[in-house]
């Protein structure tokens, strides 16, 4: 039986790393993901937890003390935000290249310049081709519950590889609201006991691990991350599913919320999905069939099956928290749109950049979202597909 | 295993991120050709001090169960000087 409990983002997501008990935790504070690490490290000093806390240096020797930790054989965690996620970003990579299943909370922030400590997505776009599995969370509870499934997946033998549970910094991370916990025993339970194959503190078999891997080597294993990378999607369902039967509560790649009569749906990922599920309940009321898909899986991208489930619709908007500056469209537009080419859906589809450096996203402002995209099934012109939410002009 | 990885392997018989599972296989690894210039050894000047085979960084030097350096290992000398700078009696010149 689940525990009613009220959190915010960043201690439900601390409280998942004190019941999945790893043996290390390496850490840098960083706005605003600092509340992890310290509640973790009081967690640590009561004795409630068994784990190695390394009060690190920086970010760049977090990712590494938990590299290290790792490959020896231990489980390890981490989180940042933003700039400590750059500061970690040559480590980034190992840590997927050398297939290690270290879990991450990544609390979103914009990465600077100029400076600005509030929510965008900019962080985890940077890192989204690295080989790091990505799971976005609406709330506290996704995170809480993305946490807690994050290294079955992680760990799976035909995986293998490390895993980000993003949520929004301060919109989800400093709000309390309500929440289901789970029990210390059944969280233990599920998330079991971690026993890899090969690690380095095994005496009976020396290993070397990230050795000089030239021409003849290198592509072949990128092509091995890149084929973990698609197993994961069987993984993840798995897991999902089985922590379904468990707690009741339902996770896929992503949620579509009122799409199936929908005409006009808006794709987003993390808190604004509430705005929109909001604003598509007001626009339900009046009769418009307005509905909503988020993106959960952001990594491995379900492309075929986010595809498919826009194909009814009439017009899309797909919503980024972080500019592509490419002249071309945001990641999650561009991945979407793609997807949607390879697969022969020729829905309109446009893209709104949203909510850059904190900058709040109103119902009224995804309203307007809607009403463009009703403007867009009566003409059929979509004029420029690369727009602004929220931009002054 | 990882002896039986060569640049003909598919990527489904590589290990995973590369990981070797062998202790002391540094020696299959041959970097003499990474030389530009060679050590030659010339044994009538040669008075077996055994200043040189310390400070090769490669274990490029072999010495014999007599405790007597012989000729160069080519297949891992990378050609640093090192040997030929600390010889007292020039018994080693670089060519």
């Amino acid at each position: 039986m689940s525990i009613r409990e009220r959190l915010s983002g960043n201690e439900a997501a601390a409280i998942a790393m004190k019941q999945i008990n790893p043996d290390v935790v390496a850490a840098f504070p960083i706005t605003p993901s600092t509340e992890i690490p310290q509640y973790f490290s009081t967690f640590v000093s009561n004795g409630e937890v068994d784990t190695e806390f390394v009060a690190v240096e920086s970010e760049h020797s977090a990712m590494s003390a938990c590299i290290g930790a790792e490959a020896a054989g231990g489980r390890a965690m981490t989180a940042t935000s933003a700039n400590g996620l750059s500061l970690m970003w040559e480590m980034i990579y190992i840590a997927s290249s050398l297939r290690l299943p270290i879990v991450m909370s990544l609390v979103n922030r914009a990465v600077s310049g100029p400076l600005n400590i509030h929510n965008d997505h900019s962080d985890a776009m940077g890192v989204r081709d690295s080989g790091w599995i990505m799971l976005f969370s609406e709330n506290n509870q996704e995170a809480y519950d993305n946490l807690l499934m994050a290294h079955r997946i992680a760990e799976h033998k035909d995986v293998q590889l490390p895993l980000m549970v993003c949520q929004d910094g301060f919109i989800t991370s400093h709000s309390i609201e309500n929440i289901e916990l789970e029990s210390d025993e059944l969280v233990k339970k599920f998330v079991g006991e971690y026993k890899p194959q090969h690690y380095l503190l095994n005496d009976k078999e020396p290993i070397a691990i990230g050795p000089l891997d030239l021409q003849s080597y290198l592509f072949e294993h990128k092509a091995q991350q890149a084929e973990a990378m698609r197993n994961a999607k069987k993984v993840i369902t798995e897991v999902s599913k089985e922590f379904e039967e468990l707690t009741g509560r339902k996770y896929g790649f992503f949620e579509e919320y009122k799409t199936e009569d929908a005409d006009i749906v808006v794709v987003a990922m993390n808190s604004t999905i509430g705005t929109i599920k909001y604003t598509v309940d007001k626009l339900r009321e009046k009769g418009i069939k307005a509905g909503a898909l988020k993106v959960r899986v952001f990594r491995p991208f379900p492309g075929d099956e986010i595809a498919k489930a826009l194909s009814k619709a009439k017009a899309v908007a797909v919503l980024d928290k972080a500019d592509g500056l490419n002249a071309c469209g945001g990641a999650l537009f561009t991945d979407i749109t793609s997807a949607m080419q390879l697969n022969k859906v020729l829905v309109p589809t446009v893209n709104y950049i949203y909510g850059i450096g904190g900058r709040d996203t109103k119902s009224s402002d995804i309203e307007s979202v809607f009403a463009d995209l009703q403007e867009i099934v009566k003409t059929g012109d979509i004029n420029n597909p690369y727009r602004y939410l929220g931009l002054r002009k | 295993m990882c002896e039986k990885i060569n640049n003909n392997t598919p990527m489904e018989d590589m290990t995973m991120g590369g990981t070797i599972y062998e202790a002391g296989n540094a020696k299959n690894f041959k970097t003499g050709d990474w030389r530009s210039v060679k050590p030659v050894y010339i044994p009538e000047k040669c008075k077996q001090c055994g200043l040189c085979f310390p400070v090769c960084p490669d274990d490029a030097i072999p010495v014999n169960k007599e405790q007597k350096r012989e000729n160069f290992n080519y297949d891992y000398c990378k050609g640093c000087g090192v040997c030929a700078k600390v010889c007292p009696f020039g018994a080693i010149v670089m060519e």
